[in-house]
């Protein structure tokens, strides 16, 4: 199959002041909403969404039509929405440019939803960094409530949606859901045992559907095709529509770009973010955002037997399997939110790894012991390891604190810590190995081939 | 002395309050209103808090102490937040705090010794392909280098926090050089506006057609 491209998600981010609510009704803005509310039914509206294969953008990639099947409202219930735009996974920055860019597609995409599943009330809980996007967001809201797309009466009919923004205030664990549902009502932001999963019982203890930005302003564009043509916008079976890519590190070309499912991560590195910094050799990619492990260009895919569903590319590099859910899940790693850190051969793994286990030390919410602790062990024993302390059963040492995460805790945060602790040993266990005996080379860092840049800079 | 919010933020706790079916959830707004008035969460503003939501003050400071953003101490007059997470330290964020250490004259965790600026370490900001940056107040400034983060610092010890957002700080924008923010009810409206965010919603020529895959 062969296309030209046309951005979808991101086709207004060029548009002077592409915020204002004049502005992105030009250029199509709210159209679908209108026809959404005023002609079509609920149960069409989830039905494409369901077709269209949309996995969330959240980066845990269940799909979002599913999700919206799990509703199962009881009497005197009623559903609500919440939007997480708590982007905080280290290397994913997608979501910010929708609320800062487009505002006006999250605000339509939440429209059509509540009227999908009957939801009155949609809240927008966005990490608390982003005051500036808050701005946008609210402005946004506040002339589609006076143009008349919100409120009582959206574009007319009986069936009231209010939609308001949440701020965060710094906590990475409420992007968890139900960590996220906490922080909305006013609690410390601690997930929350799952069953009853937030389809059941969720905010405020009613039916709630939580999903990622991305997934949200993907909606008008699914119901304005139809899901079964906005699926086959992407490349592999099962995962449809298109995406926002993010590529942060050495690169030429840093930044996002819209692209279908399926596309390659060399292509992504090679042709979307120009190529390699100094063209100096690729040595390792986090796939997307710090959880998911991390991808070695020089291991091949092994997959021999006809049956396994990286077959068609064994032999290939890990970096040429097409980006999808599931094809990913199949190489031991995860897709996450698509943005991917990238690292050239400068990089030490070891004080790449201890930087982002600083990370989750810091980010743990405390409530569970395994998670807790092990977060600050591994920091310890990676600390011992970059300071010449370190001893060769260390590198076990990370392994078997990571397994002992794994699993044992209320949310995946312990696991979204392990697996890629894990991805690294396993990948680059001769660095770990080298380091326990020798320590790091001096004055190790991550930004060797940048400092002049950033120390000479005018 | 006790806490009191000036009467305009006293209405915007009032429309908050419609906003949710329980009083508690406005918490976090409420809380972001006090420490944007007041510059931190000390023990006058929880117990403002703790009456005006009917919640016990236990409650509050679990939450204050919870979220990195809310301040149980006095901070300097700009917080500077440095990011230091994987893409920003691949891009030098460590050569950006280093900078700014010596350039304050503190470590961070601390504040200056004028009192204008209170440095501190952050975990990804979400601004990870515009690295280096910091987060100075309510505003991005990204794609840094050590001769622009001075600019942007004596901005701030000039002519204070807003004037130098309005001429440094960065939003996602495309191709447009400035944008207004527009009015806020629970957070610091004002706009910034450069551009930061090098959007390629269109990918580049060589990839417009893509024949893999089928």
């Amino acid at each position: 199959m062969s296309r030209a491209l046309e951005p979808l998600l991101t086709s207004r981010y060029g548009i002077e002041e592409s915020w204002k609510l004049a502005n992105a009704e030009r250029a199509g803005a709210y159209e679908v909403a209108r026809q959404a509310l005023t002609t079509r039914k609920p149960e069409e509206l989830r039905e494409q969404v369901k077709k269209a294969n949309i996995r969330g953008r959240g980066g845990a990639g269940f799909p979002a039509g599913v999700k919206w099947g799990f509703l199962n409202r009881q009497e005197g219930e009623q559903i609500y929405l919440v939007i997480n735009a708590d982007e905080s996974e280290p290397g994913t920055f997608k979501d910010r440019s929708i609320m800062d860019l487009d505002p006006h597609r999250l605000v339509e995409g939440a429209i059509i939803s509540c009227f999908a599943i009957d939801a009155h009330v949609a809240y927008i809980y966005v990490r608390g960094e982003l005051a500036f996007s808050v701005a946008r967001l609210e402005q946004a809201i506040a002339d589609a409530r006076q143009a008349g797309y919100l409120g009582e009466r959206p574009f007319g009919i009986d069936h009231a949606i209010d939609v308001y923004v949440h701020s965060g205030a710094g906590a990475y664990i409420c992007g968890e859901e139900t960590a996220l549902l906490n922080s909305l009502e006013g609690r410390r932001g601690e997930p929350r045992l799952k069953p009853p999963f937030p389809a059941v019982k969720g905010a405020f203890g009613m039916p709630t559907i939580v999903n990622n930005v991305e997934t949200i302003a993907s909606v008008p564009d699914i119901v304005q095709m139809g899901g079964d043509a906005w699926s086959a916008l992407g490349q592999l079976p099962g995962d449809g529509g298109v995406r926002i890519y993010g590529v942060s590190g050495h690169v030429k070309n840093p930044g996002l770009f819209e692209a279908p499912v399926g596309i390659t991560m060399r292509e992504l590195i090679d042709d979307y973010a120009g190529g390699m910094l100094g063209d100096r050799p690729l040595k390792a990619v986090i796939p997307g955002g710090s959880s998911t492990p991390v991808l070695d260009p020089r291991r091949k895919v092994d997959a021999p037997n006809e049956d396994h569903p990286l077959h068609k590319w064994h032999g290939q590099s890990e970096i040429d399997v097409p980006m999808g859910v599931d094809t990913y899940r199949a190489l031991g790693t995860m897709l996450g939110t698509c943005c991917a850190i990238v690292m050239d051969d400068t990089v030490n793994m070891v004080e790449a790894c201890r930087n982002l286990m600083r990370f989750y030390k810091h980010e743990s919410c405390g409530q569970c012991t395994p998670c807790r602790e092990g977060t600050g062990w591994l920091v310890d024993v990676l600390d011992n390891l970059c300071n010449g302390r370190g001893k060769p059963d260390d590198v076990d040492l990370l392994v078997n604190i990571s397994n002992n995460m794994m699993g044992n805790t209320i949310c995946a945060f312990a696991d979204g810590t392990a697996m890629p602790m894990l991805g690294m040993v396993q990948k680059f266990r001769e660095e770990f190995m080298d380091a326990a005996i020798h320590g790091l080379p001096d004055g190790v860092r991550h930004d060797d081939s940048v400092r002049s840049m950033v120390e000479g800079g005018v | 002395m006790a806490f009191a919010l000036t009467p305009e933020r006293e209405q915007q706790v009032d429309d908050i309050l419609t906003r949710y079916p329980e009083r508690r959830a406005a918490l976090l707004p409420v809380l972001w209103l006090c420490q944007r008035q007041n510059g931190w969460i000390g023990p006058e503003v929880v117990e403002y808090v703790a009456e005006r939501l009917e919640l016990s003050t236990a409650i509050i400071k679990g939450v204050v102490t919870f979220y990195t953003m809310f301040f149980d101490e006095p901070v300097g007059e700009n917080v500077v937040w440095v990011c230091r997470t994987l893409s920003c330290d691949l891009r030098g964020g460590k050569a950006i705090q280093d900078h700014l250490e010596k350039k304050l004259g503190c470590t961070a965790g601390h504040t200056s010794p004028d009192g204008k600026f209170t440095l501190l370490k952050a975990e990804c900001l979400a601004a990870c392909g515009q690295a280096p940056m910091v987060q100075i107040n309510d505003y991005y400034y990204e794609n840094l280098n050590v001769a622009q983060l001075d600019r942007i610092i004596d901005a701030h010890a000039a002519q204070g926090g807003e004037a130098a957002a309005a001429e440094f700080s960065t939003c996602a924008t495309f191709g447009t050089p400035r944008g207004s923010g527009g009015g806020s009810v629970t957070s610091a409206p004002p706009p910034p506006s450069r551009e930061a965010v090098r959007l390629a919603s269109q990918p580049p020529p060589a990839s417009d057609e893509k024949g893999e895959g089928s």
